[in-house]
């Protein structure tokens, strides 16, 4: 019994031990959210009632991968808001830390480049950390019922030129032919999310 | 591994830092991942370089993963004489993130800065992917002790 007892005790030392996983992973559910559009009015995924799916974009205004990135993720929405994946940006950075992504930063930048999706403020992070997004730019691309099919990277290279595999491209047609996302998860270096001071 | 002052960064393959992170060793090592142009891990940089001068329990390695964007390390060479580091800078040579990236971390989703911390000896390790501040190093090198 005492044996058995103290295994108890290990067992639920190790469960304390474990780190407590934040955010969705594929074939997670995801709730929907209510943020500030740089036009100044709030949206919800909700709000977009004939989309099939969404490309959920974790990006900023001044993290230079975002920069690399940024004619890709307008040319994702050119092609998929049409086919009913839009792509919906959200800003999570913190002004204080970060100066360039405060909402008036944010209005500016979507004019400069033509924004022609949503560019979400996500003030208090926490749609981000509902997420556990931590990088920039970071896809979630969901499905209709907003289950997750695929996060990670936008394709496998910054460098637009040597891009052999379009990883957000992939599972958008995979999705809209019905078929299964062929790579669901990627990883990339990227920008921290510039997290609120502690 | 890695370079003196005044030296070239070596280019290391992940299985390197794996050793690094691995093979026992009397320090605990403090590995941080950067770019030149990632401006947060530049402003925490100075941080690890006094950690490295001021401690002799620890062993710092600065990781370049530079080449991601640029496989030429003219900027990471130019960077480190400018800035006289006298910190170990390696430059990490892997081309597919998907797969070195969960070498060092499999919670790290590949944002910078991020610094891993380990106690070689007894495999006790503590990773963050956020920029630090003046105090924060030396409270996780604690939390590995």
């Amino acid at each position: 019994m005492k044996k058995v007892l103290s295994l108890l005790a290990v067992a639920a030392l190790l469960v304390a031990a474990a780190p407590v996983k934040e955010g969705y992973d594929v074939g997670d559910k995801v709730a929907d959210f209510k943020l500030k559009n740089v036009d100044g009015k709030m949206v919800s995924l909700a709000d977009f009632k004939t989309a099939k799916g969404f490309i959920v974009m974790f990006d900023c205004n001044t993290c230079p991968v975002s920069k690399a990135y940024n004619e890709r993720i307008l040319a994702l929405n050119k092609k998929y808001a049409s086919q009913g994946f839009p792509v919906i940006a959200i800003n999570p950075n913190d002004p204080t830390v970060s100066a360039g992504d405060s909402f008036e930063k944010m209005v500016d930048y979507a004019k400069k480049k033509g924004y022609d999706f949503p560019y979400l403020v996500d003030e208090t992070q926490n749609v981000a950390k509902a997420f556990g997004a931590t990088n920039t730019p970071h896809v979630y691309v969901l499905t209709k019922d907003l289950t997750v099919a695929y996060i990670g990277s936008i394709d496998n290279s910054r460098d637009a030129a040597n891009v052999t595999k379009k990883y957000v491209e992939e599972a958008v047609d995979a999705l809209l032919a019905g078929k299964e996302v062929p790579t669901p998860k990627t990883k990339a270096v990227g920008c921290t999310i510039k997290w609120k001071p502690a | 591994m890695g370079a003196l002052p005044g030296q070239t960064p070596p280019r290391v393959k992940v299985e390197q830092l794996k050793q690094l992170i691995e093979k026992p060793s009397d320090q605990i090592q403090v590995i941080n991942f950067w770019a030149t142009w990632c401006a947060p891990c530049i402003k925490e940089m100075p941080l690890f370089e006094k950690l490295g001068q001021t401690r002799t329990d620890v062993a710092v390695t600065l990781v370049s993963v530079d080449l991601d964007l640029d496989p030429n390390p003219a900027k990471v060479y130019k960077f480190v004489e400018r800035k006289k580091l006298k910190s170990t800078v390696v430059i990490l040579d892997e081309k597919d993130p998907n797969v070195w990236i969960d070498v060092i971390e499999k919670t790290w989703q590949g944002a910078i800065p991020a610094t891993l911390i380990v106690n070689t000896k007894t495999g006790k390790r503590t990773f963050v992917d956020k920029e630090l501040h003046e105090g924060d190093l030396e409270k996780l090198i604690d939390e590995v002790k």
